[in-house]
């Protein structure tokens, strides 16, 4: 398992695409939201949590299509699916790779990016927690996303209407967390939701991946 | 230990394309699989690695005692020869990352990356992965594609060491590999016919 | 002799062809009824006026479009466990009928939210929901387009299914938390056996409510006999090509 996530990491590096390619989005997200709506602080400050999920589901997305992709034109996963590691665990820890690489860099950035948006400053702490806690629930339903269309050539734009409803709910108490939490409200519900629902797509997602990858590869 | 087919039906697309299977591999043995394009050798080899289902018949003795290798690598560009190597090493719990390179005369290539090989370079390397995988039977699709006569030569020789040491192979492959006492299973009159049985899942609704 | 025996395709196809004509009747008399009750031979309501009367398009159709899901769950559950190629289709046929129910569901919502709340839209939990319900459809259905081999398409959207559905419950949830909203409570609350309709509007209702019920079963009866034929054809075109 260790193997996988370097091997995943390294070529994230070697390929120069994974950090670096997100965070960009992410910024030109933001600096575009700001061009769109004006640059009005207090409405900017207002809508800072949203934009800043937002930017972060988008970035995410990005890069889900070459999450499987690659791994199946090059024959990876058939070699994978017959090694001694359970498909669900080989998925868990692609989900983990692509979270650190582009989930965690967004948490990192999030507070510079709240800058630019006026975000309150007793929302910085909030947006990060909130993105620390939801982003791994992104990578690991984009997974699934990725492992049901990984046959299908041009799979990109059905992966994003697959995928995006299924981030409804972690977007709504994920920006519900920064948006309280920038106007000083008690967070404790929607970030227990939050929460929750990153634990239980972390507990049973992979099951679902890996059955529909191994329909995929059959 | 023994890898047995017995009976087995497979199908592609919903459509059987070989009934009615059977032979058996045991240790140190080499079975060539012949047969016209589109016979079904693909489905064959991919069904036995467990990548699909078979839709009738057994397989038995090769539940985690398989390394697969079809016309894709599973090479990564930007990785190293020798890194491509590690990983799969370590994915299936072995060493033996240098005896591989040396075998597939791949050292002076161990700090290229796999990208700038050449498509028979590649597919040394390819194949160098069934040596670090530890698993006593090798499961072939057409191997020699892009090789020279001297690196057919180097993988048969691979072939005899691994059978030697009780290892077993089943080839798919067009080209004589000079295995001295490989048997050779022609798939041809296996060929799935109109009262194949059924279970095919187009089936259902003729 | 039991109910997996229709899950054979040919069966199927002999059973759809005696019930149909009888559903086809059953569920347009019902509609008709239900619908031009209500329309004409209802008095207006007086605080809506006569713009209540879109309740006999808007009740049924999204009470179809929840329950057009949840059928489409069980059959993918009935595919995924016993792999009766019937169950698959009906899952594929009904999605259609389940989505053009959402359109309705939603469309005549906005034409009775405009004179009721000023408003066409609002983001309020319902409707929401809906919008929601809306795109796992659309999703559901691309995902069948895009795959070539039906087995692996079935097994796919099955899967798909069952996840969207734990996912609609969750956003269920959390739009519900997200904003408290203007829809009115649920006219039959079916729990506590009150309801919140007077009898000259609800016996229309429910008629139409069951007209709508039917015509979604003869719907999906017609549509996964298409399916079937499909299949089938293709099934017969592989076999000429093969020999």
């Amino acid at each position: 398992m260790k193997a996988l996530l370097l091997r995943d990491l390294r070529l994230a590096f070697r390929a120069g695409g994974g950090f670096g390619l997100g965070l960009a989005f992410f910024l030109i997200v933001v600096m575009l939201v700001a061009f769109a709506v004006g640059p009005q602080a207090e409405l900017l400050s207002r809508i800072a949590p949203g934009v800043l999920w937002i930017g972060a589901l988008l970035a995410c997305l990005l890069s889900l299509d070459r999450l499987l992709a690659l791994d199946f034109e090059d024959g990876s996963l058939d070699l994978l699916a017959t090694a001694p590691l359970p498909l669900e665990a080989a998925l868990s820890v692609k989900a983990l790779a692509h979270w650190i690489t582009t989930g965690l860099p967004l948490v990192v950035v999030a507070p510079a990016l709240g800058v630019l948006l006026n975000l309150p400053p007793q929302g910085f702490a909030w947006i990060t927690i909130a993105l620390l806690v939801g982003t791994p629930a992104l990578s690991v339903i984009g997974t699934f996303g990725a492992a049901i269309t990984v046959g299908i050539k041009r799979g990109g734009l059905l992966l994003s209407l697959l995928v995006l409803p299924l981030y409804v709910p972690t977007l709504i108490f994920g920006a519900e967390v920064a948006r309280r939490g920038a106007q000083g409200m008690d967070v404790s519900t929607p970030l227990l939701m939050l929460a929750g629902i990153t634990f239980g797509v972390l507990a049973c997602m992979p099951f679902a991946s890996a059955a529909v990858l191994r329909v995929n590869l059959r | 230990m023994t890898l047995t087919v017995t009976d087995l039906t497979i199908a592609r697309g919903g459509l059987p394309v070989l009934a009615g299977l059977s032979f058996a591999v045991s240790k140190g043995q080499a079975l060539i699989l012949r047969g016209p394009n589109g016979a079904g050798k693909t489905t064959l080899l991919r069904t036995i690695a467990g990548l699909q289902e078979p839709i009738g018949g057994a397989i038995s003795g090769a539940e985690d005692q398989i390394a697969y290798a079809a016309h894709a690598d599973g090479l990564k560009a930007m990785l190293s020869v020798r890194e491509n190597l590690e990983f799969w090493a370590e994915v299936f719990g072995q060493d033996g990352v240098d005896a591989a390179i040396k075998t597939f005369n791949l050292t002076e290539l161990g700090d290229r990356l796999a990208g700038t090989l050449s498509a028979g370079q590649k597919r040394r390397l390819g194949l160098a992965r069934l040596l670090v995988t530890g698993r006593p039977i090798w499961v072939l699709d057409e191997p020699t594609v892009s090789l020279d006569v001297a690196s057919v030569a180097l993988f048969a020789d691979a072939v005899r060491g691994h059978l030697a040491t009780g290892g077993m192979a089943l080839i798919a492959t067009h080209i004589d590999l000079g295995l001295e006492d490989a048997q050779v299973f022609d798939v041809g009159p296996f060929a799935a016919t109109m009262d194949t049985p059924r279970g095919a899942s187009d089936e259902a609704f003729l | 002799m039991s109910l997996w025996k229709y899950a054979n395709p040919v069966k199927f196809l002999h059973l759809s062809e005696r019930v149909l004509p009888t559903l086809w009747v059953l569920s347009i008399a019902c509609v008709a009824t239900g619908l031009v009750w209500g329309f004409f031979f209802t008095p207006d309501d007086f605080r809506q006026g006569s713009t209540v009367k879109i309740i006999y398009l808007h009740v049924p159709s999204a009470l179809m479009a929840i329950n057009a899901w949840f059928m489409m769950l069980l059959a993918s559950l009935i595919w995924l466990v016993r792999r009766h190629h019937v169950s698959a289709l009906a899952a594929k046929a009904a999605a259609p009928v389940g989505v053009v129910m959402t359109v309705i569901a939603l469309v005549t919502g906005a034409l009775w939210g405009q004179p009721m709340w000023g408003t066409w839209w609002a983001w309020d939990p319902r409707l929401t929901s809906f919008l929601i319900l809306f795109l796992f459809y659309l999703g559901y259905m691309a995902l069948w387009a895009a795959i070539e081999d039906p087995d692996s398409a079935a097994d796919l959207t099955s899967v798909l299914c069952l996840v969207g559905s734990v996912f609609a419950v969750l956003s269920r949830y959390a739009v519900n938390f997200w904003n408290q909203g203007l829809h009115q409570g649920t006219s039959i609350p079916v729990a506590t056996g009150e309801r919140s309709v007077a009898d000259v509007f609800f016996v229309p209702l429910v008629i139409a409510m069951i007209g709508f019920g039917l015509l979604f079963l003869a719907l999906v009866f017609y549509r996964t006999g298409t399916e079937i034929r499909l299949r089938r054809t293709k099934a017969l075109l592989a076999r000429e090509a093969r020999t």
